[in-house]
């Protein structure tokens, strides 16, 4: 909400659908949707294909997973620590990602449109 | 009647010594929450304070607030006792539950808080006819509301009839009414913002109580992780086994299947929950809930893996027989371990003893809470002011009907929870997560990112994954044929899993595609072409 805005827009948070439509076929925000699509979409179908593996080896290959590795930690145990590893490491990932490259894309796209420029 | 209530226990005897304490605590806890509702009640003006607390949250105070929301008796109470008695497949549950919050992260957090305003169902309903997909939105927010609340509700019945000695059905009752009764008071009067630090006070405690327990188990071991393991696995009598996948959901290729049906309606629910997906709002913007995502990724993941301590900790201290004796399901093995942790009978175990009770009460009500503005504020911003009122209401009058529905919601969960005191928790909670992956989260997906997706298709993924999961669970295991199940005399179970994910989500997903490219309507493409910016964006956002 610039308060500088140029005075012609009388509602600067409400553009008209003619400039949604503008904007959602231009270049810059085809770019803002691929660099979310483009890292989201496979990182969503590798987590989820990385924990059905996990939850499938524990229903069908109990013999791996109960092999110890040290003292009474087994790879059933590894795996499952694992798995919030994982989960931590992606969610850092994406922030990194999304603070980078989507952030910025996305409050130019916002400011201009608010701005009614 | 289910044997954990015939039983007069174990833990009821030890701890109706020291009910002065427990409830002691409770009443503080009470007292303190109450406190802070009216407080938040004066400050709630307009509806954006009702229903998300001004959106001036930071997102530490949401990101606490969401784990308050998500950490329920059934992960507190629930996880520890499925570890205590079946070792590691217990432990599966705590992994579902977290990495569940990549889907919220990546998909789903930050496009619903740049275009929507109050309720999943703004987001549902964009840019498609309002009345229709408000009236689907709003049912399938309450049902898998009410389901969560049953179970709550239920585990509030069997904790305290086991905790304070109370086991006569008039007390139980008294109970559940007397938790209704506050989750009215706290959501009426507190809106969004009450609600939001009953669970922040609810997720510190619980932290707290959680780190304090795991502390103690691990100093009993000198920190070291695999002796831990190793005495649980001697003390359970199971050997080994104990260790490894298969104790519960191993037995035969039907338990096998309901465990990945279990496995998948985890992982997808969460991103459908909507008492989840309504604290998103509270934030100034989408930066704001990605960030309480992270916090809650963190607090949630320290909170799950300290449930390894708890469960194996009370594996190895505690014989599997009194575990059962207190309760068939090992509901109540993480208070047994404070009591024992502390010494059975020293003053240390009471003190221990009444304060994890104290914290699980706490979780109940808070989570309660949570729910019912879920609820309400559906009913009140969804059904009531855009399809009843067809967007004419004033704000004023449709506070009103949130504060109503809050009255009425509180009411029939407290006539449902007398009625549902006996029933299985685990199976309700499943059950709203199955439901919810099978019916909001295909819908909000569609709606999102893919453009051709229309009114038709919105329907019927909502109400084919609706029907089709609260269909095969009436006629599942959890509702009769089996001797734990709700109806244990009669058999009309003829569907085999006890969750029914693994056929209801692929059939909302499905039900969404079908529906889209069926249907007769063109879609609105400038309408999306709009929600798709806003929700990338953040332009407009409220």
């Amino acid at each position: 909400m610039a308060a500088d805005a140029p005075p012609p827009s009388t509602d600067q948070s409400a553009p008209g659908p003619e400039a949604y439509t503008e904007v959602q076929e231009s270049a810059e925000f085809g770019e803002l949707r691929r660099s979310h699509r483009s890292f989201a979409f496979p990182l969503t179908v590798a987590f989820i294909v990385w924990y059905l593996l996990y939850v499938l080896c524990s229903n069908y290959a109990g013999g791996f997973m109960g092999t110890k590795l040290f003292g009474n930690i087994n790879v059933a145990f590894v795996f499952g620590i694992l798995q919030f590893v994982t989960t931590f490491l992606i969610a850092w990932w994406y922030s990194r990602h999304a603070a980078a490259k989507l952030d910025p894309k996305a409050e130019a796209i916002k400011t201009r449109l608010e701005g009614g420029a | 009647m289910s044997p954990s209530i015939t039983h007069v226990t174990l833990a009821a005897n030890e701890a109706s010594e020291h009910r002065a304490l427990i409830i002691t605590l409770f009443v503080l806890f009470v007292v303190a929450t109450l406190g802070i509702t009216v407080w938040a009640g004066r400050q709630t003006k307009d509806a954006a304070d009702f229903y998300a607390g001004g959106r001036q949250f930071s997102a530490f105070q949401n990101g606490l607030a969401v784990s308050g929301d998500y950490m329920s008796a059934a992960s507190f109470l629930g996880i520890a006792g499925a570890i205590a008695l079946f070792g590691y497949d217990g432990f599966l549950y705590s992994i579902g539950f977290l990495v569940a919050w990549l889907v919220a992260l990546l998909l789903v957090a930050e496009p619903l808080r740049n275009s929507g305003r109050y309720t999943m169902g703004d987001v549902l309903a964009y840019r498609m006819r309002q009345r229709p997909v408000r009236t689907a939105a709003g049912t399938s927010t309450i049902i898998v509301s009410i389901f969560y609340l049953l179970a709550q509700m239920a585990g509030a019945g069997i904790l305290v009839s086991l905790l304070l000695g109370i086991t006569s059905d008039a007390g139980k009752i008294l109970i559940v009414a007397m938790v209704g009764v506050l989750m009215i008071v706290y959501v009426s009067i507190g809106g969004m913002k009450g609600t939001t630090w009953v669970q922040m006070i609810k997720a510190v405690l619980l932290i707290g109580g959680t780190i304090l327990i795991t502390f103690l188990v691990l100093l009993k071991f000198n920190f070291n992780i695999s002796d831990l393991l190793g005495s649980a696995a001697a003390n359970s009598g199971k050997g080994d086994a104990f260790l490894e996948p298969g104790l519960r959901y191993g037995a035969d290729g039907t338990s096998k299947l309901d465990f990945i049906s279990l496995g998948i309606a985890l992982v997808l629910g969460t991103a459908g929950l909507p008492h989840i997906l309504i604290r998103f709002y509270t934030v100034p913007n989408a930066k704001a809930a990605r960030k309480s995502v992270n916090w809650a990724i963190g607090i949630i993941g320290g909170f799950y893996l300290m449930t390894i301590a708890l469960g194996f900790g009370a594996a190895a201290l505690i014989s599997q027989d009194e575990i059962i004796a207190s309760n068939p399901s090992g509901n109540t093995a993480a208070p047994l371990l404070a009591l024992h942790l502390g010494g059975v009978d020293s003053a240390w175990g009471a003190i221990l003893l009444a304060t994890i009770s104290a914290v699980a009460f706490a979780t109940i009500l808070a989570v309660v809470a949570g729910l019912t503005l879920a609820s309400s504020s559906s009913f009140a911003h969804d059904i009531y002011a855009n399809v009843i009122r067809k967007g004419k209401a004033t704000e004023k009058e449709e506070m009103k009907a949130a504060r109503w529905a809050t009255v009425l919601i509180g009411v029939v969960s407290i006539a449902l929870g007398t009625l549902a005191r006996d029933l299985n928790v685990a199976g309700l909670v499943a059950l709203a997560f199955a439901v919810a992956a099978s019916a909001n989260l295909p819908t909000i997906l569609y709606s999102l990112f893919w453009k051709r997706f229309t009114t038709q298709g919105a329907l019927w993924s909502i109400y084919g994954g609706l029907i089709v999961a609260v269909g095969l669970v009436l006629f599942s295991p959890v509702v009769s044929g089996a001797p734990k199940a709700m109806f244990p005399d009669v058999d009309f179970a003829w569907f085999p899993l006890q969750n029914p994910g693994l056929i209801s989500i692929p059939f909302g997903f499905l039900m969404g595609w079908l529906g889209t490219v069926l249907s007769k309507e063109e879609p609105d493409v400038k309408k999306y072409a709009e929600l798709e910016v806003r929700s990338l964006t953040g332009t407009g956002a409220h």
